[in-house]
């Protein structure tokens, strides 16, 4: 068994490998017709490069990522806030969520013709998506969180002589983490999507317009490389907020991963 | 004056309960699932809305909140905060009321010695077991020198082995810090083992107080009676001494040999369950054998009840279906019923100027004069307030 959990990480990996050694093969044996839709992951590589060496791709991507991050950060820091309200003041709660529930089911890129009317096509614009695309999601699962935390761990509290407010700092925000953590990591991967969708339509600049400007130019390899940044962003983001979580709640979380 | 008054207690499941615990007592609130036991416990934590009044120490609390009870209040599920080491789930009300890091340390030092745990400070609630558990929920709720206790179910979870053992560490560490307590339980052994007195709930109400044999051989009404199992209660009239811890008791007419060490028994009592019923005459002794006629079968879900007529007593007995089935029994036929003397309990004359010396349970427990455990001085608040505790060694 030991032996088996040792080599574990190398299974995973295995699969991409084989993977990627198959697309090579079968381009490079042109098992496949119409070369110029379907390079070689080695070509794909040497576009990987060229576009750093000529800083294209970084450009794009920090501009994605600015964005990413100014719309994810506030959209979740003001979620969250109104998420901890209306989980703790039942008040709040009752005047927040027919509000809320009526918003939170549109899609994010059904507000782009909206934003793009009430704000321009400017910077502001894909960071005004990610900001509603986070708020809402995070909004609902704080709440939630909050709400679930078992009566019982805030009447303890409340025995052992702690104000309110200590008991929410202490106690059920502590508690309610795991929940907060999953809405975040969903909409972490999320704003990504979304970034893209709102450059490739609204935004002449950051890895969406790239993509739109490859394919205008039948660039299937940029294409490709754009796709697996895309990708590897969304994955990084979600990882980051799932190492977070283990490292606050794993002592004592069932969810945490061990 | 009392610990904790209750006076004319309503809401959605007490109907005007009224009730006193003297201060350093341990009462039990007995009764079935959904009496109300819990809803009292969380009326004198104000947990619960309610209607009337609450007084602890003498002072009318309904308009303290639950912060300010000072109640140190063990719940059902211990609802140890999961998130939070051994230490400090223990210093947690320490910290809530602002105490300074170093006396917060060394009481939470004094109290995992006396629980036994300080070499568990530092895990979390999810690697102990449930008696660890239950020591550290104690502790927690202690930590902070409540003027009462409130314990509901404490035990619940446990197995019975842990649980009987727990209870009695438990009886004696509340003896010790003669703090004033209400335990919850619908078990009568449980309530017999650590009551001073028990109180019997209701739907919602208080039916009878007393101490536990007071309650057991006395119970106030058929809902009591019922609750404790509905036990055959014989009058004795004389006790006669066996030797080797046996006397027989005459209750009129019926001798009932019993493992007893005094001679002023009162009453006895015997659970239907462990009546065996016979129709032919059971080989050995005639000790603890009579013979009667079976005067009225009863038959619920799962067990049936036999009314048996011995003499001029009318004794119940109960068994399962298939053993009734298969005995054949019928009203009005003759039978023998058997009695486990070890299943018989006893209820003293306490009163009796020639009862035994050294009777009952031995004194094990520290006297009044023991001053190693010390209550605080009423009225005074905060750290400056508190028990001194001496690790309880010879009990854990």
């Amino acid at each position: 068994m030991s032996v088996l959990k040792r080599v574990s990480p190398g299974w995973g990996i295995l699969p991409i490998i084989i993977f990627l050694g198959a697309w090579e093969a079968v381009t490079r044996l042109n098992l496949i017709p119409g070369q110029i839709l379907f390079p070689p992951f080695s070509v794909v590589v040497r576009e990987f490069c060229n576009l750093i060496a000529t800083g294209v791709l970084t450009e794009s991507f920090l501009s994605s990522l600015i964005r990413v991050l100014i719309g994810f950060c506030s959209g979740s820091a003001v979620g969250l806030a109104i998420g901890i309200l209306m989980g703790w003041k039942d008040v709040l709660n009752k005047a927040f969520s027919p509000i809320i529930s009526l918003f939170y089911p549109i899609p994010a890129l059904g507000w782009l013709p909206l934003l793009m009317l009430w704000i321009g096509i400017n910077e502001a614009l894909p960071i005004a998506m990610i900001f509603i695309c986070s708020f809402f999601p995070i909004c609902y699962s704080t709440a939630s969180g909050i709400k679930n935390v078992d009566r019982n761990f805030i009447w303890a509290a409340r025995t052992l002589g702690a104000s309110d407010f200590k008991i929410l700092a202490t106690i059920v925000l502590p508690l309610a983490l795991p929940t907060i953590f999953t809405g975040l990591r969903l909409e972490a991967g999320m704003s990504w999507r979304v970034i893209i969708a709102a450059e490739m339509v609204a935004i002449p600049t950051g890895i969406g317009a790239l993509l739109m400007r490859a394919e205008s130019l039948i660039r299937v390899d940029i294409i490709i490389v754009c796709l697996m940044v895309l990708s590897l962003m969304c994955l990084s983001f979600e990882r980051l907020f799932i190492y977070l979580e283990h490292r606050l709640t794993r002592q004592w979380s069932s969810h945490a991963r061990h | 004056m009392p610990a904790i008054e209750l006076r004319n207690i309503h809401n959605y499941a007490c109907r005007g309960v009224n009730l006193e615990v003297s201060a350093g007592e341990l009462l039990v609130l007995l009764g079935p699932n959904g009496a109300g036991k819990t809803t009292l416990l969380n009326v004198i934590a104000d947990l619960s809305e309610y209607e009337g009044s609450v007084f602890i120490d003498g002072i009318p609390v309904d308009r303290v909140p639950t912060q300010r009870r000072r109640v140190g209040y063990v719940f059902q599920d211990l609802v140890l905060f999961p998130h939070l080491d051994v230490v400090s789930n223990i210093a947690y009300g320490l910290r809530a009321q602002g105490w300074s890091t170093g006396k917060i340390g060394a009481r939470v030092e004094e109290l995992l010695r006396l629980v036994q745990l300080k070499h568990l400070a530092h895990r979390y609630p999810r690697g102990l077991s449930g008696g660890e558990k239950q020591r550290v929920a104690l502790a927690r709720a202690l930590a902070p020198f409540p003027r009462i206790l409130l314990l509901d179910e404490p035990f619940s979870n446990l197995d019975t082995q842990t649980s009987k053992y727990l209870r009695f560490e438990l009886k004696q560490l509340q003896r010790r810090l003669k703090i004033s307590t209400l335990y919850v339980t619908h078990q009568l052994e449980e309530a017999e083992e650590v009551a001073d007195r028990v109180a019997v709930v209701y739907d919602g109400r208080i039916e009878q107080v007393g101490r536990p044999e007071e309650v057991f051989f006395y119970p106030a009404s058929e809902k009591v009676r019922a609750f404790i199992g509905a036990p055959n209660i014989l009058e004795c009239t004389s006790t006669r001494v066996l030797g080797r811890g046996l006397v027989e008791v005459r209750c009129g007419g019926l001798p009932v040999v019993v493992p007893h060490d005094g001679n002023s028994v009162k009453r006895i009592a015997l659970f239907p369950k462990d009546i065996f019923v016979s129709p032919m005459k059971p080989p050995g002794s005639e000790i603890n054998r009579f013979k009667g006629v079976i005067s009225d079968i009863k038959a619920s879900q799962e067990w049936v009840r036999l009314t048996v007529k011995v003499k001029h007593h009318y004794l119940v007995a109960e068994m399962p279906h298939h053993i009734f089935q298969g005995l054949g029994l019928r009203m009005g036929q003759d039978v023998f019923l058997i009695l486990k003397p070890k299943k018989v309990k006893i209820y003293e004359d306490t009163t009796n100027p020639n009862r035994l010396q050294n009777e009952g349970r031995p004194e094990a427990f520290p006297g009044p004069n023991d001053t190693s455990l010390q209550r605080p001085v009423k009225g005074r608040r905060g750290p400056g307030n508190r028990y001194t505790l001496r690790p309880l060694r010879h009990i854990f």
